[in-house]
């Protein structure tokens, strides 16, 4: 193919558009980066862009001596692997028999739409923030994990998945003697692993990153997830809640660093594990939902 | 008849018996709180329990939050904010997408679309962190860059003027990125022998941009336009909340705020639920209609 002078000048001009524009995408990131092993008085006196000046490690030292941040990071941990956890066995044995042809299964559409439902009307915030308070979940685990266990979108995902498995297999299954449960879990279970990879992705994803429920459903500090102890650290700051010994570490560094320093440490483990992540997001948006 | 379903049922039994353990879940989550919003029509005590002996009070509570002015305000705020969001939503991973596309070297080009997806992952906890650091009137970098133009410092966060625009700027910044993932797909189904006709009839970049890569993706953006439209009353709580103050109420107060604000701070519970109950139900209405629209338009299906 021929590649004409104004062709190349165009790709070239491209290129380094799109690259500075991927710059602006990282900026933020390694601001805080930079912020967070500087000096306080180098960052109040804003001298400080995307590399550390005065280079210091004691925001990250305070950090590690934070008993609430590591707390924090136990309850997101337990949140992660419950709330996973039961996402993916929710999933699966919804999705299954919703992959069922009516006909077969002739109660399926009234079942689907029982699952669908939720997805485009909602009670709202307050009837279910007053119904968990009821059952007596407030700062309980089970508060974080109980209500989003079945998610109608990782259905979606798995079921045209499922249906995307040659009904041969199963009809040979069938007449071979195997049940149903058999033929979830022996058949169609191993043949998916990508796509159940691919919805623990997007679970772990959201438990991690959600803190909403945390903020109004846990009233004691020490049962915040991490995300949601960030936010009452950095953004909120509620001094009523603070230990002393958090307000004097407030106060001897002044904010900006050790804010920095902890936004950091909250988003490392997205960081750390994006390469993999990103890849399954993008192979579970071609899966399922989207596809035209 | 009776016979048939019957016989379903015993034949079936194992899957319903899959099915029983999420759907008492979704029930209890779900479907209870749906009913729970008959304490919009209440005078709501809350030891008194959610399903007990409350008062009735008929429409009232809807009067009241239709002359409340912050409810107007941000009844106002939440479609101007959402539908800007919308529309640059949609403009500029199309933009991305094409240029991306058009990036000759397949290595870099892996690398800047991975770099593009990054911010949506995060959480807006973080990133608005980062963003009231970053806009600080006083020490922030962006500031500092435009006093060195020699202009006076804009407080980005706090100033009525800026504030809906700051949220459209980074929310676009979030996730444009992710948007450019549906397009790319779109413009790699584009039948590449098209591009070769449109060169020997000697087409240049921009004219098979014109006529080929865009029309190739028109049905997806019509599609996604049309999804789009059951969010215009979602204008992002996460966002907001964290980076907002009573400064920019005014301008930035949206509806899921509000209800945060009277419902659970202020403990109104009623109040709360009715203007959550006016929310969910104009949503419901357009998620519906431009699910319809999808489906008979573009053929598209959830489920």
């Amino acid at each position: 193919m021929r590649d004409t002078k104004s062709e190349r000048i165009f790709h070239f001009i491209n290129t380094i558009f799109l690259t500075i524009v991927a710059f602006i995408c990282l900026a933020p990131m390694l601001y805080i980066l930079a912020v967070s092993f500087s000096a306080n008085e180098a960052v109040t006196s804003g001298q400080v862009t995307f590399w550390p000046k005065e280079f210091t490690t004691i925001a990250y030292t305070y950090l590690m001596a934070n008993k609430l941040f590591w707390y924090a990071l136990l309850n997101s941990i337990k949140r992660i692997v419950l709330g996973v956890g039961l996402n993916i066995l929710c999933t699966i044995l919804v999705a299954y028999p919703l992959s069922k042809d009516s006909r077969k299964f002739k109660m399926r559409n009234l079942w689907a739409w029982f699952f669908f439902i939720p997805m485009i009307f909602s009670g709202g915030i307050i009837p279910w923030f007053i119904l968990i308070k009821e059952l007596k979940l407030i700062n309980s685990i089970w508060a974080l994990v109980l209500p989003g266990a079945v998610s109608p979108f990782y259905i979606v995902v798995l079921l045209n998945f499922f249906r995307g498995i040659p009904a041969e297999l199963e009809e040979a299954a069938i007449i071979d003697g195997c049940g149903y449960w058999r033929i979830l879990f022996q058949i169609y279970l191993p043949l998916s692993l990508p796509a159940i990879a691919t919805i623990a992705v997007f679970a772990i994803l959201a438990h991690w990153n959600s803190w909403f429920d945390g903020l109004i459903l846990m009233s004691e500090p020490k049962n915040y997830p991490l995300i949601t102890y960030l936010q009452t650290a950095v953004i909120n700051i509620n001094y009523e809640r603070l230990t002393e010994e958090e307000i004097r570490r407030l106060a001897l560094l002044g904010g900006s660093s050790y804010k920095a320093a902890q936004l950091f440490a909250g988003s490392l483990p997205v960081i750390l594990s994006y390469p993999f992540l990103q890849r399954y997001f993008i192979k579970g948006l071609t899966l399922g939902s989207i596809k035209g | 008849m009776l016979q048939d379903l019957i016989q379903d049922f015993k034949k079936n039994k194992p899957l319903l018996l899959m099915l029983l353990p999420s759907a008492v879940l979704l029930f209890i989550f779900s479907y209870i709180p749906m009913v729970g919003i008959i304490i919009a029509f209440q005078k709501f005590i809350p030891v008194k329990g959610l399903f007990g002996p409350q008062q009735w009070v008929g429409l009232d509570n809807f009067r009241y939050i239709l002359m409340l002015p912050e409810f107007k305000d941000a009844l106002w705020n939440t479609i101007r904010i959402s539908s800007m969001k919308i529309i640059g939503g949609l403009v500029v991973p199309v933009f991305f997408a094409i240029l991306l596309n058009e990036i000759p070297i397949s290595f870099l080009k892996r690398i800047i679309q991975t770099v593009f997806y990054l911010p949506h992952f995060l959480s807006w906890v973080i990133l608005a962190g980062i963003f009231v650091d970053i806009l600080s009137p006083s020490q922030g970098i962006v500031n500092r860059f435009i006093r060195t133009l020699g202009f006076q410092p804009i407080f980005f966060l706090g100033d009525n003027k800026w504030f809906p625009y700051v949220l459209v700027i980074t929310d676009i910044w979030k996730e444009f990125g992710f948007g450019t993932i549906v397009y790319l797909a779109a413009i790699t189904s584009i039948d590449p022998s098209l591009y070769e006709a449109a060169m020997v009839d000697g087409a240049n970049k921009w004219q098979q941009i014109r006529h080929i890569t865009l029309p190739g993706m028109f049905p997806i953006i019509i599609l996604m336009s049309v999804l789009s439209l059951g969010s215009i009353l979602n204008a992002n709580f996460d966002q907001v909340f964290n980076l907002y103050s009573p400064q920019v109420y005014k301008s930035g107060d949206v509806l899921d705020t509000l209800i945060y604000r009277i419902g659970l701070i202020d403990a109104n519970y009623s109040l709360g639920t009715a203007i959550g109950l006016f929310k969910s139900g104009i949503s419901f209405f357009l998620i519906a209609t431009s699910y319809y629209l999808a489906y008979k338009f573009a053929d598209y299906r959830i489920f």
